[in-house]
């Protein structure tokens, strides 16, 4: 069931208290990341022929761009009717600045520490959650790395012996110091203010 | 502390100090425990408001043991996922694994062996056993009986262990499960060694129960020790042991009866006060109603395949759709919510932890306690950190 996002918290509390349905356990919150998709699509359109004659159908390929978004989901049962799982979703409007939702953790507290979590990993604000912050990574990380374009930072690789993939990767994000650290003689170690370690040879 | 400004000020010679008030109501003091601290099961931190000795607030920090789990599953093929799902609640290894296959299984439409399944509920029971012998172990010693009643839980679950190593190849990371059924077929002497010790193991909680559930020390310690109530429990999306303690009758074994469940006799316990001493007593019911069910699946297990012989394993390519797994773990539902696309590996690939939302309410029942209760009823509420970070 697709929720609006403007009406979410109301269709909520209908559903937890329904005596019908009786949805009183959430028992999973979780993020979907769905990114622009191109998609191409092959359409028949009708064109004038130059020459004057009846249009004819041409075959063309068109392309569009599917826009993103960022999806919740929640599985619902009920523990007094035994019922379940119903499952709400609701969309965001895009996956930058408007990555907006209503928070549910009013009507089942159980959302509290999972929408913090889409919150951390994902990026969608929960409006209306009373302790928003980041729960598993620290709080000054500032990308979300569920995101499927999420690309892992460079340097957060440490090896004491770095070597193949990882002193490469060290040399791109520390270029002087990795040069420094080439196996010429007298050269002093971390130069360039780059952190210790980082790109020692591999041969000491 | 929060200098109090009722307190009168010594400003003689330029000095600046307060002078020592001996009521010292209405200051605050804070206090962070852990993430090193031997009472918190792992890498978990709680920082804790103090109103003299009473929590007054308590926010638990965590994620010292994150890797992105989730990540790792979308970047790995649905088999390769299998030994990842171990490594969440490493003493539940068995259960992880028969989520994930049960999430996997209902997203491809694969169906399983008799045999299996039987073998799927044996091991299951066994995690349970194990768990909860270990947590009445564990909550001893939060309580500060060292040693005595946790080497006896670990006697017992190092046997249950032998077992795991002589199936699977690991004590704990057994890596068993797979879609379609079981990875080893049991010999008949491994099923055998099973029933022995499923029949010595009443005995052992009968000498577990004489020197601890009347425990005067105990009682004292747990008994109206964080209270929780079933309507904020519920609420709170809180499973497993810890919920059937405030009295609410939810088993998902009962309730979706998932493999072969529902051919079995067994009771659920429930609690009536919800406090912490409910919680070690369900453990302990529990236990006993796990070996009834080891009973009853170790003399009905048949013969037959063990894996489902058109199962595919590797080069597995789900048609796209969605699937919820979920099973009832010692520490209550784990779930596995899968999005397939069609590649071979999943789209989305989602753990519900119990661990993790059990500790939801962590603060609600540490107020108005000390913080000596609360390393009690972090004890009782049972966590394993390798499940809450991920």
């Amino acid at each position: 069931m697709l929720l609006g996002a403007s009406r979410a918290s109301e269709i909520a509390r209908f559903l937890r208290d329904d005596e019908a349905l009786k949805l009183d356990y959430c028992s999973n919150v979780t993020g979907v990341d769905w990114p622009e998709k191109e998609i191409v699509e092959t359409v028949r359109v009708e064109t004038p022929d130059p020459e004057g004659g009846a249009p004819k159908l041409v075959d063309t390929k068109v392309k569009r761009i599917q826009p993103g978004c960022l999806e919740v989901v929640y599985h619902l049962y009920s523990m007094s009717r035994g019922i379940g799982p119903v499952i709400l979703r609701m969309r965001t409007e895009n996956r930058t600045d408007r990555a907006v939702l209503p928070s549910l953790t009013p009507v089942w507290r159980a959302c509290e520490f999972q929408e913090r979590e889409v919150f951390d990993l994902f990026g969608v604000v929960f409006e209306g959650h009373p302790d928003l912050r980041r729960i598993l990574m620290w709080d000054e990380f500032k990308d979300h790395p569920m995101r499927k374009d999420f690309t892992e930072p460079d340097d957060y690789e440490w090896e004491p012996t770095p070597h193949d993939e990882v002193l490469s990767k060290a040399g791109r994000h520390y270029p002087e110091s990795a040069q420094a650290a080439q196996p010429e003689k007298n050269a002093a170690p971390g130069a360039g203010g780059a952190p210790q370690g980082a790109v020692k040879p591999a041969s000491q | 502390m929060i200098e109090s400004p009722s307190s009168p000020l010594i400003e003689s010679a330029g000095s600046r100090v307060r002078a020592v008030q001996d009521d010292f109501h209405g200051d605050l003091l804070e206090i962070s425990m852990g993430p090193h601290h031997p009472s918190t099961h792992g890498v978990f931190r709680m920082i804790a408001t103090l109103d003299g000795e009473a929590i007054v607030k308590l926010k638990p920090v965590f994620g010292y043991l994150h890797r992105n789990h989730e990540k790792l599953g979308e970047n790995t093929t649905y088999l390769g996922s299998m030994p990842y799902t171990d490594r969440l609640d490493y003493l539940n290894s068995m259960t992880n694994n028969w989520a994930y296959a049960l999430a996997v299984e209902k997203l491809i439409g694969q169906p399983v062996p008799e045999r299996a399944e039987y073998v799927r509920v044996i091991l299951a029971e066994l995690t349970r056993l194990q768990n909860h012998t270990c947590l009445a172990g564990f909550l001893m010693q939060d309580c500060g009986c060292s040693g005595t009643p946790l080497m006896y839980a670990f006697r017992e679950r190092e046997k249950i262990l032998d077992l795991f190593e002589s199936l699977s190849g690991s004590r704990m990371m057994c890596n068993y499960q797979r879609f379609g059924g079981c990875r080893v077929d049991p010999p008949s002497e491994w099923l055998e060694a099973a029933r022995r010790l499923t029949e010595g193991y009443g005995a052992f909680l009968d000498e577990y129960e004489a020197l601890l559930t009347r425990n005067e020390i105990l009682m004292a310690r747990t008994q109206g020790v964080g209270r929780l109530g079933p309507e904020l429990a519920v609420n709170s999306g809180i499973t497993g042991p810890m919920l059937r303690a405030t009295g609410v009758a939810y088993d998902i074994r009962k309730v979706d009866g998932y493999g072969i469940y529902p051919r079995f006799t067994f009771r659920v316990p429930l609690g009536a006060h919800g406090d912490t001493y409910d919680r070690y007593m369900i453990r302990i019911l529990e236990a006993r109603e796990s070996i009834s069910i080891l009973r009853q699946a170790l003399k009905d297990i048949p013969a037959g395949p063990i894996m489902d012989p058109k199962a595919k394993l590797r080069g597995l390519r789900p048609k796209p759709g969605e699937a919820y797994g979920r099973i009832e773990g010692p520490k209550g539902e784990i779930g596995f919510y899968l999005i397939s696309d069609g590649s071979p590996n999943p789209y989305r690939y989602r753990i519900r932890p119990p661990s993790f939302v059990n500790l939801t309410l962590l603060e609600d029942l540490c107020l108005g306690h000390t913080v000596a209760d609360a390393v009690v009823i972090l004890g009782s509420i049972d966590i394993v950190l390798g499940e809450v970070d991920r």
